[in-house]
This record gives C-alpha cells, structure tokens and sequence, in this order.
C-alpha cells in the first residue's frame, strides 16, 4: 500500500497491473458568472488514486475541495466548464454524460458518503426500505433476497441490525453516519469519496468514523476524505493534498506531513501551526477571492517567505507548488 | 457571575435533554463544556443565554435572576450576552448584507448612530474587508460569515459570550483567528466565557476549565 509516486503531472501513463482506481489530471473547473467574470473554482489539479489507499484532501471551506468532488461525480451546475481528464477505469467522468453518470458512476464506481448523513437520508423511510431500495437498484437483487441483502451493506458499515426499522430521527448521528455509509457501500464501487464525513462529530466518534472508512479502504476501495478535519486526516490517510485557491499547493506522504518533518508548503506548514495542540496561532488574513485570483502565487499576501518570485505562479515540484519550499530531510 | 442551578430543560417535558445541571462561570472566566453531540450541552447554552426556558432551576446573572427568556427577557440582562452558534447560515438572516448583520443588534436597540464606527471597528478585528461587508450571506464563505456573526455578538459589548459549536465548521486557521478574537475582547472588557464543544483539545487550550458533560450531569443526581 505505500506508493512511490512520481511527481505529480510527470507522467500520462498508467501503471500497470495494479493502476489507479481513479487517475485525475490538469482537472480545471471555472464557473462563468452573469456578469461575464470567471470563477477558478478549481486549477490544474493532478492527483491519482490506488485500491486499498486513502488520500485526504484538505484545505478550509471554498478552497475549491467540494468542487472538485462536484466535478467527478458529474454533480456541477450549468454555468461550470470542465478541462483535463479524471479516469476511473476506462471512464473519463469529465467528458461522460448525464445519463452514464446517473446509472454507472453514481453509486455503481463511486460510492459517496455524504456530509450531514442525517440530510441524506429520507427522513420518512426506515433505514431498512433504503437499504433495500438501494439495493435493487443498484444490484438487481430482488425480492425473497432482498433482506438479506440490506442486511449484509448494515453490517458491512457496522450498522446494528436492531436499530433497521428506525427512522433517521431515531438514529445518533453516529449511527446516521454509518447508515449513509451503508448506503455508499452498496454497490460495491471502487471508488469511496467522503465529503467531510466527521464535521459536528464529538472526538471519539470522528475517531471510530474515520477508523471505519480507513477499514474499507483496507478492504481494497480508494478513499479520498475530503476533509478540514486534520485530525481525521491524520489518523487514516496514506498521503495528504492540500487545497488553496483551488489548486493543491502540496501532495505528500502524511507520515512525513505530520510527521517530524512537517509540512513543505507555508500554507500547509501555517495550517498545521494553527492547530490548538500545536502554536494555535492563525494565518494572517484570509484566501483571495477566487474571481479575482492574484497574478502570482495565491498565498503571496499572506506568507512569510513571499519574495519577488512570488509574483509568478510556482509549478508543482516533487509534490510542492512553491518557490521556497522547505528542504526534505530525506534530499 | 453567571450563575446555573440545577437546570431541567429540553424539547419534551417528559424526556428533557438537560437534567439537574449546575454550572457556575466567573467574571472574566473562560469554561468549557465538553461532551458529545446530542447530549444537551446546546440547550443549556441557551438557557445560560437566556434563549430558551427551563423547565426548573435558576439562572442568575451579576447577580439577578432571570424571569424572562428570549424577547421577555428584560433588555438590559439579553444584552449582556453575545451569541454565537455552530451554523453561521442558520442564524443569519439570508437577506442581509454583512455590515447590516453586524449592526442589527444596535439598531435593536435604538442605536442606529454608533453602528457605523463600530462595524467599522469590528470588522477590523475579525478581518473582513469594506468590499465583504457589502455581500450578503450567500456570497461569502461559511468561515467568512462566521467571522460576521462573531462580529454581531461582540457589537453590543457583552459582559458573557455563549459560543455554541462556534468552530466545529471551520478549518484550524480560521478557527484559532476566531478564538484569538474572542480572547482579545475578554481580556479587555473582562468578560466571561462559555463555549460548548467537542473537542477537547481545543476548550483545553482555549479555557481557564473544562467541564465535562457527564460529570455535571451525574454530579447533581
Ligand atoms: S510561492 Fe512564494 S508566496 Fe507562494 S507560498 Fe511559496 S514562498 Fe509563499
């Protein structure tokens, strides 16, 4: 499971046998706005994916990381336009249209575990007739085999059997969690994203929910968590990409992320800084506007280490976009 | 002092979410309150905060007990709070823009005057800038609205911040630029603090004490 990956965007080839689950390169999302300007929701980003790893993808709320999730489960609004590609399989998600996205990505190769599990569910079916729904959707499996089905995804997600006949108001949110995740796990997809699947968790349940995602990465699904929860990050994610103004400013083994050596990034180095077992104190100011992105670097106006190169965007190398990254001990 | 004892409340008389809780904060003190989600802790910030009725028990603020919740409470003991809640999109009103929702409270209040200096002065301190105040809430980021709401509560200049969840949305920076706010306003104006949470790495840093749910809540049984 520990990958030597090359540098991000050095290669357009895709390993064999054991490949990406899902392969994302150069993705860009801009959102034309009415009057006329441009949104770089999303720039260049290049990542991939392999069965049995979980990669978190960090960054604060409008960093560009939900948009990027809307954009591979084929969810954008219409204003968006799409380049690069994003394969899953033989598949580019980008350039498949709504009807194969609805019945074989949704669900069938990507499995989605949604943030607030309680607003996913139906809140007037039982999580048995969900499960079941689900089910025969997704499995064709009908039916005097119907129960057992949706029985198997509950416990697949460690969801009691006892508590099937419930109602969503009837369940902790911890539970919620992991009937949504049951939902996620039906079809069986190569592909798990997780939406902030901890915000509003008490510590311990955060804990035991990413415990329970890392266990189905184990089991030989990719994971990607998107997250601001570093924590969670910390606890289950093999590598760390980290989010700003759209692009992702590092990629990197979270061992060494959170590790002694630390972040390469002074985004990233200050994110980890902010935390309240670590300095507690924050970034200074606060991310561009991404309809208005500066000519340069986005972080310019807010880090310590901005010099006159700053003023021209830095290009990812050895995972880190930035023109003074912090030396690796390992060099 | 803010003074809560042996509270009894929730949504269902019969099966009340608080029970029996006593909790006391100082002039000045920074509390905690940990425990899981679901277990009352919000509720009884709202009852602390005068925002909503217990079913028994008392709370008595510098000194005089309460008699009225929400707008019956008397306006000298409502403004003596500043509030801020888990989910800046629920408790702001999605028509206003920034700078309007910060004033809100001082319009309220008959003091339409002072509200342009002093959103002016707030919105120094939680870092938004003339161009973010002028869009309403869904133009600006969860964290960016927070930054306002946090602005809306000190406006008045409360002598006790209630803090609901004030963070659990946001990432590690905005989240310590926020408590940093906080901790600026109290250690000039002495005020006193309770912020309820679930994390208890953040109340430990952040506080002077962390009470835990499950010992107030067997401790009056
Ligand atoms: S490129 Fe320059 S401004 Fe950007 S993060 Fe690196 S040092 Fe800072």
């Amino acid at each position: 499971m520990t990958t030597q990956r090359p540098p991000a965007g050095s290669s357009g080839a895709v390993d064999a046998p054991d490949g990406p689950v899902l392969d994302v390169r150069g993705l860009s999302v801009r959102f034309r706005m009415r009057d006329g300007r441009d949104v770089a929701a999303v720039t260049d980003v290049t990542f991939s994916l392999r069965p049995g790893e979980c990669l978190a993808l960090i960054g604060e709320s409008g960093c560009g990381k939900s948009v990027l999730a809307s954009a591979l489960l084929g969810l954008l609004p219409g204003n968006a336009r799409t380049t690069g590609h994003a394969r899953l399989g033989e598949l580019d998600l980008l350039a498949a249209d709504e009807r194969t996205l609805a019945r074989t990505v949704r669900g069938r190769l990507i499995g989605l575990v949604p943030q607030s599990p309680a607003a996913h569910l139906t809140p007037v079916r039982t999580v048995r007739s969900q499960l079941h729904e689900t089910v025969r959707a997704l499995t064709g499996i009908r039916k005097p085999g119907l129960r057992a089905a949706g029985e198997a995804a509950a416990e697949r997600a460690a969801f009691p059997a006892g508590h099937l006949d419930r109602h969503p108001h009837e369940l902790s949110g911890g539970l919620a969690q992991r009937a949504a995740t049951a939902l996620a796990l039906v079809g069986d997809a190569p592909l798990l994203l997780a939406d902030e699947p901890t915000t509003g968790l008490d510590r311990a349940l955060v804990d035991r929910t990413a415990d329970e995602l890392r266990r189905h990465a184990d089991a030989g699904h990719a994971l990607l968590m998107i997250t601001h929860d570093l924590a969670a990050a910390q606890r289950i994610a093999d590598r760390v990409a980290v989010m700003y103004a759209g692009r992702v400013v590092e990629l990197a083994e979270a061992t060494a992320f959170f590790g002694a050596e630390g972040p390469r990034h002074p985004y990233a180095r200050g994110l980890l800084d902010a935390l309240p077992e670590r300095a507690f104190t924050p970034i200074p100011g606060m991310p561009p506007e991404l309809g208005d992105l500066p000519p340069g670097c986005a972080f310019a106006a807010r880090c310590p280490k901005a010099t006159a190169v700053c003023g021209t965007v830095p290009d990812p190398v050895d995972g880190v976009a930035c023109h003074h990254a912090e030396e690796t001990a390992r060099a | 002092m803010l003074e809560l004892s042996r509270i009894t409340a929730g949504y269902e008389r019969r099966a009340p979410v608080v029970r029996d809780v006593s909790l006391t904060v100082a002039p000045g003190e920074a509390v905690g309150l940990l425990g899981p989600s679901g277990c009352g802790k919000s509720t009884l910030a709202r009852v602390a905060a005068l925002l909503h009725r217990p079913y028994s028990g008392t709370v008595v603020v510098d000194g005089r007990a309460a008699h009225g919740w929400r707008h019956r409470a008397p306006r000298e003991q409502r403004t003596a709070f500043g509030v801020v809640f888990q989910q800046p999109r629920l408790s702001a009103d999605p028509r206003m823009r920034l700078a309007d929702l910060i004033a809100e409270p001082l319009r309220a209040t008959g003091r339409r005057d002072e509200a342009a200096a002093r959103v002016d002065e707030l919105a120094g301190r939680v870092g938004l800038s003339a161009e973010l105040l002028r869009r309403r809430p869904h133009e600006v980021s969860d964290g960016q609205l927070q930054r306002a709401c946090l602005a809306r509560a000190l406006v008045l200049r409360p002598r006790w911040l209630i803090c609901d969840e004030m963070t659990a949305m946001l990432d590690a920076s905005t989240t310590a630029a926020l408590v940093a706010v906080v901790e600026d306003y109290r250690a000039e104006s002495g005020a006193g603090l309770l912020t309820v949470g679930h994390d208890s790495v953040l109340l430990d840093r952040w506080c002077d004490r962390t009470a835990r749910w499950e010992d107030l809540a067997s401790g009056a049984g």
